[in-house]
């Protein structure tokens, strides 16, 4: 019975394929390098369901998301190294941390509109990167801070593969605690505030502390993916906590599908897959260096949004539609959703 | 007069210049469409790069510079024609996204054809830097506040004096209204942003001299030109100048006595304040949301 709560109707139908997807993975990549590949994108994963619910559900954009995956990074890489916390709770505390600080800038932030949130949280997001570049005593300025010890597991360091699974089994539970969320009262009452604010607020909804709310569970959630990157590369530096980062995250959401949440996870894959792809193989036909990926990630963000603004998820649903109907002829049309 | 209070005002002002050309490129397409174009920046990057190589493949600075404002307002054109009019009806979140789309796509495309190096262009004369007051003022600088001066001109002469100018500010002032007098609002949407991408490429011709160009200057100069325009309050080309100025100034005083690492959080940290206390900007008088 309260399985059956949790995991309702189509939830777990999704649950499987991404679970199945997971192990697939695993057995194709086992020791590859393509596996570090996979779980970078389990760690981007992590902040892009959370972003997903900001925006997708919530309406509110953010450009400042890699600053609290920063603020969870170095937490644990502080901790860690000159304080020689063990992993687990530097990782806690990290959250801890990402949560006071989210609540506190969230609550002037989040009164803002459109543009002018989005500006302001870049604004917050390079504020955060300079104080990073700025206090080197703590952080080792633009170096960068090393030796961060690994995720160990009674006292036996993961290798590999266990982060890959402990990685995304997070992301897998997230994304059932973010489908239950969004097919609660709550994910109902944070598409009345995506639709209307001021109806919302006329039926008696505190716009306010919703969306204040699920800012601090998304600033969580990419504080928890900083402390799983600062674990698992043992090195972490400014530039990967900068608004240009923020901005991919953006893509990630888009791309893969504002609205669904698992298409945050799509959008992740899509985006540095592609990214991955274009940095190896452009340099062989150009002369170019630097982060050239940057012109199909802008390119494919203003195509999604011209063509398919509801981004790639809801394409594919689409099309899996399309082919249950040719195979079943008999079934109703226009059952869409 | 204390020499160094002088040279920070100096300072102050020749940035403030740079960032007030950004404020009126994003005010005056601001003001025509609703839009608040994440890619304005970029337009600073094009213009100073394509001017830097237009340079040194041997044209005349003074050409160079005309065919450099040009490239940057027809790529600002292209763009408009091509991402925004499409989309004109959509939600704003869906704008914001395709400007930032844009502009990543702009700053990729400049990578590509201009590297990662920084490029630098000679200073537009040779006359050796004045003394005022025991602070030096370099001949860029009076390039700078001298070209602002004459763009202010010319954009005052362009809204009052021309049918063209008049009609783009009473879109400004209401466009259903303007639609209804038979201005054509689309054409007017194109040509704020040509005008926002000329400045905007005038704003780094004048700058490369002083800081070198780079295909990824254009996030922070967008940022800055934003913050200029919410110190000014976001309606008016005058406004966009005093904001810019402003930040200019507070920006190389508090690098200069307070530091030079956190000078640039300083901006940002009264961008929110200003933000929290008024948001939609300091001097903004009331308006009605674009529903």
């Amino acid at each position: 019975m309260g399985a059956n709560r949790i995991l309702h109707g189509n939830r777990w139908r999704i649950m499987l394929i991404l679970l199945a997807l997971v192990i697939i993975v695993s057995i194709i990549f086992g020791s590859s390098y393509t596996l570090n590949l996979f779980i970078l994108i389990g760690i981007y994963s992590i902040i892009a369901i959370g972003l997903s619910l900001l925006m997708g559900y919530a309406g509110q954009v953010s450009l400042g998301h890699a600053a609290f995956f920063g603020i969870g990074a170095y937490t644990s890489g502080i901790l860690t190294t000159t304080y020689e916390y063990s992993p687990w709770p530097a990782m806690l505390i990290g959250m801890v941390i990402t949560a006071i600080i989210a609540y506190i800038v969230g609550i002037p932030t989040l009164k803002l509109k459109e543009f002018f949130l989005a500006l302001a949280t870049m604004g917050f997001n390079i504020i955060v990167f300079i104080l990073l570049m700025g206090m080197n005593k703590h952080t080792g300025g633009s170096a960068g801070l090393t030796g961060i010890p690994k995720l160990t597991i009674f006292g036996m360091p993961l290798g590999n593969i266990g982060i890959y699974y402990f990685i995304w089994g997070i992301v897998l539970l997230l994304t059932l605690f973010s489908l239950n969320i969004v097919h609660s009262h709550i994910g109902r009452v944070l598409r009345a505030i995506h639709d209307s604010e001021i109806a919302a607020s006329t039926q008696g909804v505190d716009v306010a502390q919703y969306k204040l709310h699920i800012f601090v569970l998304s600033a969580v959630f990419a504080s928890l993916a900083g402390s799983l990157y600062a674990h698992y590369f043992n090195f972490i530096a400014p530039y990967t906590f900068y608004v240009t980062v923020s901005i991919h995250l953006l893509i990630m959401v888009i791309v893969g599908g504002v609205s669904i949440i698992w298409g945050a996870i799509l959008g992740a894959f899509v985006i540095t897959m592609l990214g991955q792809l274009v940095t190896t193989t452009l340099p062989l036909f150009f002369d170019v260096g630097g982060q050239v990926e940057i012109v199909i990630f802008g390119l494919l963000l203003v195509l999604v949004m011209i063509f398919m603004p509801k981004g790639l998820a809801p394409y594919l649903i689409q099309l899996s539609k399309k082919k249950q109907k040719r195979v079943v002829p008999s079934s109703k049309s226009g059952e869409v959703n | 007069m204390d020499s160094q209070l002088i040279q920070f005002l100096i300072t102050g002002i020749t940035t403030g210049s740079i960032y007030a050309f950004i404020a009126i490129g994003f005010v005056t397409v601001y003001n025509v469409t609703g839009i608040l174009n994440f890619a304005q920046g970029e337009f600073v990057a094009i213009g100073a790069l394509t001017c830097i190589s237009l340079v040194k493949m041997g044209l005349p600075l003074p050409v160079a510079i005309l065919l450099a404002v040009a490239i940057t307002a027809l790529v600002a054109i292209i763009m408009e024609r091509t991402t925004i009019a499409p989309a004109r009806h959509s939600s704003l979140f869906m704008l914001i996204s395709i400007t930032i789309g844009v502009s990543v796509l702009l700053k990729g495309i400049s990578l590509l054809i201009w590297g990662t190096n920084p490029l630098t262009l000679d200073s537009f004369s040779n006359i050796q830097p004045i003394q005022i007051f025991g602070a030096v003022l370099i001949s860029q600088n009076i390039w700078i506040i001298f070209t602002l001066g004459l763009i202010l001109g010319l954009l005052y002469l362009f809204f009052e004096k021309t049918v063209l100018g008049s009609a783009l500010k009473a879109c400004v002032i209401n466009r259903k209204a303007a639609q209804l007098m038979g201005i054509n609002t689309e054409k007017m949407s194109a040509l704020a942003f040509a005008m926002s991408g000329a400045i905007g490429a005038l704003a780094g011709i004048l700058l490369a001299p002083i800081s070198s160009a780079t295909y990824d200057m254009g996030l922070l100069l967008t940022l800055k030109g934003f913050v200029a325009l919410v110190l000014g309050g976001m309606h008016s080309v005058s406004g966009a100048v005093v904001g810019g100025l402003l930040l200019g100034i507070i920006e190389a005083f508090s690098s200069g006595y307070i530091s030079t690492t956190y000078s640039e959080a300083f901006s940002f940290i009264i961008l929110l304040l200003v933000l929290f206390l008024s948001p939609n900007g300091l001097l903004v008088k009331v308006s009605g949301k674009r529903v």
